[in-house]
Protein backbone atom coordinates (compact mmCIF):
# COMPACT_ATOMS: atom_id res chain seq x y z
CA UNK A 1 0.00 0.00 0.00
CA UNK A 2 1.21 3.47 -1.11
CA UNK A 3 2.33 5.67 2.74
CA UNK A 4 2.61 8.78 3.02
CA UNK A 5 5.97 9.93 4.20
CA UNK A 6 6.17 13.62 4.04
CA UNK A 7 4.33 16.87 3.75
CA UNK A 8 6.18 20.00 3.27
CA UNK A 9 5.36 23.64 2.86
CA UNK A 10 7.67 25.45 0.79
CA UNK A 11 7.78 28.85 -0.63
CA UNK A 12 8.66 28.84 -4.75
CA UNK A 13 10.18 32.62 -5.41
CA UNK A 14 12.56 32.12 -8.25
CA UNK A 15 15.02 34.03 -6.09
CA UNK A 16 14.80 31.47 -3.43
CA UNK A 17 17.11 28.53 -5.41
CA UNK A 18 19.97 30.95 -5.87
CA UNK A 19 19.74 32.06 -1.78
CA UNK A 20 19.58 28.93 -0.45
CA UNK A 21 22.63 28.18 -3.32
CA UNK A 22 24.61 31.27 -1.99
CA UNK A 23 24.17 30.40 1.57
CA UNK A 24 25.38 26.49 1.00
CA UNK A 25 28.52 27.65 -0.61
CA UNK A 26 29.04 31.07 2.29
CA UNK A 27 28.02 33.93 -0.23
CA UNK A 28 24.97 34.61 2.15
CA UNK A 29 25.89 34.13 5.59
CA UNK A 30 22.14 34.33 6.71
CA UNK A 31 21.40 31.59 9.18
CA UNK A 32 17.97 31.52 8.44
CA UNK A 33 18.53 30.09 4.66
CA UNK A 34 19.63 26.59 6.37
CA UNK A 35 16.27 25.47 6.98
CA UNK A 36 15.12 25.02 3.20
CA UNK A 37 18.46 22.95 2.73
CA UNK A 38 17.91 20.88 5.95
CA UNK A 39 14.17 20.31 4.91
CA UNK A 40 15.93 19.20 1.39
CA UNK A 41 18.24 16.34 3.32
CA UNK A 42 15.04 15.65 5.82
CA UNK A 43 12.86 14.76 2.71
CA UNK A 44 15.54 12.53 1.42
CA UNK A 45 15.93 11.07 4.24
CA UNK A 46 12.28 9.75 3.87
CA UNK A 47 12.90 7.81 0.69
CA UNK A 48 9.74 9.16 -1.17
CA UNK A 49 9.71 7.70 -4.46
CA UNK A 50 6.86 9.97 -5.65
CA UNK A 51 6.15 13.41 -4.95
CA UNK A 52 2.49 14.97 -5.32
CA UNK A 53 4.13 18.94 -6.36
CA UNK A 54 0.83 21.49 -5.55
CA UNK A 55 2.10 25.42 -7.22
CA UNK A 56 0.63 27.49 -9.28
CA UNK A 57 1.10 28.54 -13.02
CA UNK A 58 2.43 32.17 -13.36
CA UNK A 59 1.35 32.28 -17.57
CA UNK A 60 3.08 29.56 -18.71
CA UNK A 61 1.08 26.51 -19.20
CA UNK A 62 -2.29 28.52 -18.44
CA UNK A 63 -3.45 32.03 -19.88
CA UNK A 64 -6.50 33.56 -19.70
CA UNK A 65 -8.08 31.66 -22.65
CA UNK A 66 -8.46 28.95 -20.24
CA UNK A 67 -8.21 28.69 -16.29
CA UNK A 68 -8.52 25.35 -14.62
CA UNK A 69 -9.58 25.66 -10.37
CA UNK A 70 -7.42 22.20 -10.24
CA UNK A 71 -5.28 21.08 -12.88
CA UNK A 72 -3.59 17.64 -12.35
CA UNK A 73 -0.55 16.32 -14.62
CA UNK A 74 -1.11 12.74 -15.42
CA UNK A 75 1.80 12.68 -18.16
CA UNK A 76 5.04 10.19 -18.53
CA UNK A 77 6.98 13.23 -18.13
CA UNK A 78 7.04 17.14 -17.97
CA UNK A 79 9.01 19.88 -19.23
CA UNK A 80 10.26 22.75 -17.68
CA UNK A 81 8.02 25.66 -19.39
CA UNK A 82 9.22 28.73 -20.93
CA UNK A 83 7.82 31.80 -18.58
CA UNK A 84 9.72 34.24 -21.17
CA UNK A 85 13.54 33.78 -20.70
CA UNK A 86 14.13 30.53 -22.86
CA UNK A 87 13.51 27.18 -21.65
CA UNK A 88 15.70 27.09 -18.30
CA UNK A 89 18.23 24.07 -18.37
CA UNK A 90 16.71 21.33 -15.84
CA UNK A 91 16.21 18.04 -16.52
CA UNK A 92 12.69 16.79 -16.87
CA UNK A 93 10.43 15.26 -14.47
CA UNK A 94 9.79 12.08 -14.40
CA UNK A 95 5.89 11.39 -13.72
CA UNK A 96 4.25 8.44 -12.40
CA UNK A 97 0.70 8.61 -14.92
CA UNK A 98 -0.65 5.74 -12.82
CA UNK A 99 -0.72 7.45 -9.82
CA UNK A 100 -1.97 9.97 -11.58
CA UNK A 101 -5.04 8.27 -12.85
CA UNK A 102 -5.80 6.62 -9.55
CA UNK A 103 -5.85 10.05 -7.97
CA UNK A 104 -8.38 10.93 -10.76
CA UNK A 105 -9.99 8.04 -10.74
CA UNK A 106 -10.65 8.02 -6.78
CA UNK A 107 -11.44 12.22 -6.35
CA UNK A 108 -13.62 12.99 -9.46
CA UNK A 109 -16.54 10.47 -8.53
CA UNK A 110 -16.47 11.97 -5.01
CA UNK A 111 -16.70 15.89 -6.62
CA UNK A 112 -13.71 17.44 -7.04
CA UNK A 113 -13.29 17.74 -10.78
CA UNK A 114 -9.79 17.85 -11.27
CA UNK A 115 -8.82 18.94 -15.18
CA UNK A 116 -6.60 16.13 -16.52
CA UNK A 117 -3.54 17.12 -18.20
CA UNK A 118 -1.62 14.28 -20.51
CA UNK A 119 0.59 17.48 -21.12
CA UNK A 120 2.01 19.66 -19.26
CA UNK A 121 4.80 22.10 -19.07
CA UNK A 122 5.37 23.14 -15.35
CA UNK A 123 7.08 26.74 -14.30
CA UNK A 124 8.87 27.92 -11.17
CA UNK A 125 6.43 27.44 -8.83
CA UNK A 126 7.12 23.71 -9.96
CA UNK A 127 10.58 23.80 -10.26
CA UNK A 128 12.24 26.18 -7.44
CA UNK A 129 10.94 23.92 -5.01
CA UNK A 130 12.24 20.92 -6.79
CA UNK A 131 15.61 22.93 -6.79
CA UNK A 132 15.71 23.94 -3.60
CA UNK A 133 15.15 20.70 -2.12
CA UNK A 134 16.97 18.08 -4.46
CA UNK A 135 19.46 20.72 -5.87
CA UNK A 136 19.89 20.30 -9.44
CA UNK A 137 20.81 16.70 -10.12
CA UNK A 138 21.10 15.19 -13.44
CA UNK A 139 18.18 13.09 -13.22
CA UNK A 140 15.88 14.20 -10.40
CA UNK A 141 15.51 11.49 -7.98
CA UNK A 142 12.15 11.07 -7.75
CA UNK A 143 8.59 10.92 -9.86
CA UNK A 144 6.39 13.70 -9.60
CA UNK A 145 2.85 14.74 -10.09
CA UNK A 146 2.19 18.43 -10.53
CA UNK A 147 -1.30 19.52 -9.02
CA UNK A 148 -1.80 23.18 -10.41
CA UNK A 149 -4.41 25.34 -8.49
CA UNK A 150 -5.61 28.67 -9.59
CA UNK A 151 -4.59 31.31 -7.39
CA UNK A 152 -4.32 34.08 -9.82
CA UNK A 153 -8.15 35.11 -11.05
CA UNK A 154 -10.86 35.58 -9.26
CA UNK A 155 -12.41 33.54 -7.59
CA UNK A 156 -9.78 31.07 -6.84
CA UNK A 157 -11.18 28.11 -4.74
CA UNK A 158 -11.06 28.98 -1.04
CA UNK A 159 -9.42 27.89 1.46
CA UNK A 160 -11.81 24.90 3.03
CA UNK A 161 -11.81 23.80 -0.62
CA UNK A 162 -8.06 23.15 -1.30
CA UNK A 163 -8.30 21.62 2.21
CA UNK A 164 -11.14 19.57 1.51
CA UNK A 165 -9.50 18.76 -1.73
CA UNK A 166 -5.92 17.81 0.24
CA UNK A 167 -8.38 15.50 2.26
CA UNK A 168 -9.56 13.74 -0.69
CA UNK A 169 -5.96 13.17 -2.36
CA UNK A 170 -5.06 11.68 1.21
CA UNK A 171 -7.46 9.10 0.84
CA UNK A 172 -7.44 8.27 -2.68
CA UNK A 173 -2.91 8.22 -1.86
CA UNK A 174 -3.88 6.04 1.09
CA UNK A 175 -6.03 3.50 -1.38
CA UNK A 176 -3.09 3.07 -3.87
CA UNK A 177 -2.25 -0.81 -3.85
CA UNK A 178 0.97 -0.26 -4.82
CA UNK A 179 3.88 -0.10 -2.14
CA UNK A 180 5.29 3.73 -3.07
CA UNK A 181 6.21 6.25 -0.74
CA UNK A 182 4.44 9.65 -1.27
CA UNK A 183 5.62 12.84 -0.16
CA UNK A 184 3.22 15.60 -0.52
CA UNK A 185 4.77 19.22 -1.35
CA UNK A 186 2.18 22.99 -0.71
CA UNK A 187 4.41 25.43 -2.56
CA UNK A 188 3.77 29.17 -2.71
CA UNK A 189 3.44 32.14 -0.20
CA UNK A 190 4.18 33.24 2.45
CA UNK A 191 2.90 37.15 2.27
CA UNK A 192 3.57 39.55 -0.66
CA UNK A 193 1.95 41.60 -3.00
CA UNK A 194 3.25 42.13 -6.84
CA UNK A 195 1.06 44.24 -7.45
CA UNK A 196 -0.95 48.06 -6.51
CA UNK A 197 0.22 50.65 -4.82
CA UNK A 198 0.38 48.23 -1.70
CA UNK A 199 3.60 46.10 -3.48
CA UNK A 200 5.96 44.96 -1.20
CA UNK A 201 3.44 44.12 1.38
CA UNK A 202 4.83 41.34 4.16
CA UNK A 203 2.52 40.85 7.15
CA UNK A 204 4.99 38.69 9.72
CA UNK A 205 2.36 38.03 12.31
CA UNK A 206 -0.01 36.43 9.87
CA UNK A 207 3.24 34.48 8.75
CA UNK A 208 4.27 33.11 12.12
CA UNK A 209 0.46 32.27 12.67
CA UNK A 210 0.44 30.41 9.43
CA UNK A 211 3.51 28.27 10.33
CA UNK A 212 2.38 27.18 13.58
CA UNK A 213 -1.43 26.07 12.94
CA UNK A 214 -0.89 24.53 9.58
CA UNK A 215 0.33 21.37 11.88
CA UNK A 216 -2.26 21.52 14.20
CA UNK A 217 -4.99 23.78 13.62
CA UNK A 218 -5.33 23.48 10.01
CA UNK A 219 -8.99 24.19 10.28
CA UNK A 220 -8.69 28.01 11.70
CA UNK A 221 -6.29 28.70 8.31
CA UNK A 222 -9.32 26.66 6.48
CA UNK A 223 -11.79 29.09 7.73
CA UNK A 224 -10.60 32.63 6.31
CA UNK A 225 -12.70 33.90 3.04
CA UNK A 226 -10.28 34.74 -0.28
CA UNK A 227 -10.70 38.77 0.87
CA UNK A 228 -9.37 37.94 3.71
CA UNK A 229 -6.15 36.01 2.65
CA UNK A 230 -5.37 38.92 -0.10
CA UNK A 231 -5.97 41.46 2.84
CA UNK A 232 -3.78 39.47 5.40
CA UNK A 233 -1.07 38.04 3.23
CA UNK A 234 -0.94 40.24 0.41
CA UNK A 235 -2.51 39.39 -3.39
CA UNK A 236 -0.31 36.83 -4.13
CA UNK A 237 1.03 35.34 -0.58
CA UNK A 238 -2.65 34.36 -0.75
CA UNK A 239 -1.60 30.94 -2.86
CA UNK A 240 -0.88 29.99 0.65
CA UNK A 241 -3.79 28.16 0.47
CA UNK A 242 -2.17 25.76 -1.66
CA UNK A 243 -0.08 24.76 1.52
CA UNK A 244 -3.77 23.41 2.79
CA UNK A 245 -3.97 20.77 -0.13
CA UNK A 246 -0.94 19.64 1.66
CA UNK A 247 -1.93 19.53 5.08
CA UNK A 248 -5.21 17.95 4.05
CA UNK A 249 -3.30 15.06 2.48
CA UNK A 250 -2.18 14.41 5.56
CA UNK A 251 -3.22 12.51 8.98
CA UNK A 252 -5.33 14.39 11.45
CA UNK A 253 -2.80 13.51 13.92
CA UNK A 254 1.03 15.34 12.50
CA UNK A 255 4.22 15.99 14.12
CA UNK A 256 6.02 19.05 12.83
CA UNK A 257 9.70 18.85 12.28
CA UNK A 258 11.95 21.42 10.65
CA UNK A 259 10.30 24.91 10.04
CA UNK A 260 12.08 28.33 8.75
CA UNK A 261 10.81 31.41 8.00
CA UNK A 262 13.03 34.65 6.07
CA UNK A 263 12.30 37.99 4.92
CA UNK A 264 12.92 39.28 2.76
CA UNK A 265 13.86 36.75 -0.44
CA UNK A 266 13.74 39.12 -3.72
CA UNK A 267 9.82 40.48 -2.42
CA UNK A 268 8.80 37.96 -0.35
CA UNK A 269 8.66 36.14 3.00
CA UNK A 270 10.05 32.81 2.29
CA UNK A 271 8.97 30.20 4.53
CA UNK A 272 9.24 26.06 4.77
CA UNK A 273 7.81 23.70 6.76
CA UNK A 274 7.83 20.06 7.43
CA UNK A 275 5.61 17.57 9.23
CA UNK A 276 5.18 13.76 9.04
CA UNK A 277 1.78 11.74 10.37
CA UNK A 278 2.24 10.78 13.83
CA UNK A 279 1.63 7.18 13.31
CA UNK A 280 4.64 6.98 10.98
CA UNK A 281 7.04 8.63 13.35
CA UNK A 282 5.43 6.20 16.22
CA UNK A 283 5.84 3.39 13.84
CA UNK A 284 9.49 4.26 12.86
CA UNK A 285 10.20 5.10 16.85
CA UNK A 286 8.91 0.95 17.50
CA UNK A 287 10.96 0.11 15.08
CA UNK A 288 14.39 1.46 15.93
CA UNK A 289 13.57 0.60 19.63
CA UNK A 290 13.21 -3.27 18.23
CA UNK A 291 16.31 -3.00 16.03
CA UNK A 292 18.12 -2.21 19.03
CA UNK B 1 -25.18 41.99 18.57
CA UNK B 2 -24.57 43.65 15.64
CA UNK B 3 -23.08 41.21 12.39
CA UNK B 4 -19.88 42.48 10.80
CA UNK B 5 -19.86 42.51 7.47
CA UNK B 6 -17.90 40.30 5.50
CA UNK B 7 -14.32 41.77 3.99
CA UNK B 8 -15.12 42.47 0.33
CA UNK B 9 -12.00 42.81 -2.24
CA UNK B 10 -12.75 46.42 -2.83
CA UNK B 11 -11.67 46.92 0.46
CA UNK B 12 -8.01 45.85 0.69
CA UNK B 13 -6.10 48.97 0.21
CA UNK B 14 -3.57 49.60 -2.44
CA UNK B 15 -4.91 46.29 -4.49
CA UNK B 16 -6.70 45.46 -7.73
CA UNK B 17 -8.15 42.22 -6.64
CA UNK B 18 -7.88 40.26 -10.35
CA UNK B 19 -10.72 39.36 -10.65
CA UNK B 20 -13.77 38.53 -13.64
CA UNK B 21 -14.20 41.87 -14.26
CA UNK B 22 -10.38 42.89 -14.38
CA UNK B 23 -9.47 39.54 -16.26
CA UNK B 24 -12.54 40.66 -18.96
CA UNK B 25 -11.16 44.46 -19.20
CA UNK B 26 -7.53 43.07 -19.29
CA UNK B 27 -8.13 40.34 -21.78
CA UNK B 28 -6.29 41.47 -25.13
CA UNK B 29 -3.30 42.72 -23.03
CA UNK B 30 -2.78 39.36 -20.91
CA UNK B 31 -3.34 37.52 -24.27
CA UNK B 32 -0.61 39.47 -25.93
CA UNK B 33 1.79 39.27 -22.84
CA UNK B 34 1.15 35.38 -22.47
CA UNK B 35 2.36 35.10 -26.40
CA UNK B 36 5.82 36.71 -24.98
CA UNK B 37 6.35 32.60 -23.66
CA UNK B 38 7.87 31.83 -27.40
CA UNK B 39 11.27 33.75 -28.51
CA UNK B 40 9.64 34.42 -31.89
CA UNK B 41 6.37 36.33 -30.50
CA UNK B 42 9.59 37.99 -28.08
CA UNK B 43 11.76 39.08 -31.71
CA UNK B 44 8.36 40.30 -33.36
CA UNK B 45 7.62 42.59 -30.26
CA UNK B 46 10.65 44.04 -30.15
CA UNK B 47 10.51 44.64 -33.40
CA UNK B 48 7.37 46.31 -34.39
CA UNK B 49 5.79 46.63 -30.73
CA UNK B 50 2.88 49.18 -32.68
CA UNK B 51 1.52 46.01 -35.09
CA UNK B 52 2.21 43.55 -32.10
CA UNK B 53 -0.38 45.69 -29.97
CA UNK B 54 -2.74 45.70 -32.47
CA UNK B 55 -2.47 42.44 -33.59
CA UNK B 56 -4.34 41.27 -29.78
CA UNK B 57 -6.65 44.45 -29.93
CA UNK B 58 -5.26 46.37 -27.05
CA UNK B 59 -7.25 49.58 -25.71
CA UNK B 60 -6.15 52.41 -26.62
CA UNK B 61 -4.95 52.92 -22.57
CA UNK B 62 -3.55 49.96 -22.31
CA UNK B 63 -1.47 50.18 -25.75
CA UNK B 64 0.17 53.56 -24.07
CA UNK B 65 0.72 51.87 -20.43
CA UNK B 66 2.83 49.63 -22.60
CA UNK B 67 4.70 52.18 -24.98
CA UNK B 68 5.34 54.38 -21.27
CA UNK B 69 5.94 50.96 -19.33
CA UNK B 70 3.30 52.32 -16.43
CA UNK B 71 2.91 49.56 -14.94
CA UNK B 72 0.39 50.76 -12.53
CA UNK B 73 -1.54 51.91 -15.53
CA UNK B 74 -1.31 48.06 -16.76
CA UNK B 75 -2.87 46.59 -13.36
CA UNK B 76 -5.32 49.18 -13.76
CA UNK B 77 -6.14 48.44 -17.16
CA UNK B 78 -6.57 45.03 -16.15
CA UNK B 79 -2.86 43.10 -16.70
CA UNK B 80 -2.00 40.91 -14.53
CA UNK B 81 1.55 41.04 -13.10
CA UNK B 82 2.56 37.69 -14.09
CA UNK B 83 1.50 38.34 -17.42
CA UNK B 84 2.99 42.18 -17.57
CA UNK B 85 6.14 41.47 -16.28
CA UNK B 86 6.99 39.16 -19.32
CA UNK B 87 7.20 43.01 -20.93
CA UNK B 88 9.38 43.81 -18.33
CA UNK B 89 11.19 40.75 -18.83
CA UNK B 90 12.12 41.98 -22.74
CA UNK B 91 13.87 45.17 -20.87
CA UNK B 92 15.80 43.17 -19.07
CA UNK B 93 14.23 44.25 -15.54
CA UNK B 94 13.89 42.25 -12.17
CA UNK B 95 10.27 42.13 -10.60
CA UNK B 96 11.84 44.28 -7.64
CA UNK B 97 12.17 47.02 -10.54
CA UNK B 98 9.11 47.28 -12.04
CA UNK B 99 7.27 47.17 -8.69
CA UNK B 100 9.69 49.82 -7.36
CA UNK B 101 8.44 51.66 -10.89
CA UNK B 102 4.82 50.54 -10.21
CA UNK B 103 5.09 52.43 -6.51
CA UNK B 104 6.83 55.33 -7.81
CA UNK B 105 10.13 54.49 -5.92
CA UNK B 106 13.52 54.26 -6.86
CA UNK B 107 14.61 50.45 -7.07
CA UNK B 108 16.84 51.39 -4.32
CA UNK B 109 14.12 52.53 -2.04
CA UNK B 110 12.33 49.56 -3.26
CA UNK B 111 15.38 47.30 -1.71
CA UNK B 112 16.17 48.72 0.70
CA UNK B 113 12.20 48.73 2.42
CA UNK B 114 12.18 44.78 1.47
CA UNK B 115 15.65 44.33 3.35
CA UNK B 116 13.70 46.74 6.32
CA UNK B 117 11.08 43.55 6.54
CA UNK B 118 8.45 45.08 3.67
CA UNK B 119 5.77 46.98 3.22
CA UNK B 120 4.43 46.62 6.80
CA UNK B 121 0.15 46.01 7.10
CA UNK B 122 -1.37 49.39 7.50
CA UNK B 123 1.97 50.81 6.50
Amino acid sequence: MAEIVAGIGISHVPALGPAVDAAATGKDTNPLMKAFTDVGSWLSETKPDVLVVIYNDHGASFSFDLVPTFAIGAAESYLPADEGFGRPPLPEYPGDADLSWHIIDSVVPEGFDLTVCQSLDVDHGFSTPMKVLFGTPEAWPVKVIPLAVNVVQQPTPSAQRCYELGRAIGRALRSYPKDVRVAVIGTGGMSHQLQGERAGHINPDFDRRFLSEIANSPESLASLSNPEYINLAGSEGAELVMWLIMRGALDDDVETGLSGYVIPVANTAAGVVAMQNAASVKKADALQTAGR
Amino acid sequence: MAQETPLSFDQIPGTYVFDGRRSRMGYPLNKMSAALNSPAERQAFQSDPEAFMERFGLTEEQREAVRTRDWLSMIKHGGNIYFAYKIGVMDGLTVQQVLAAMTGTSAEEFKEMMSNGGRQPNG
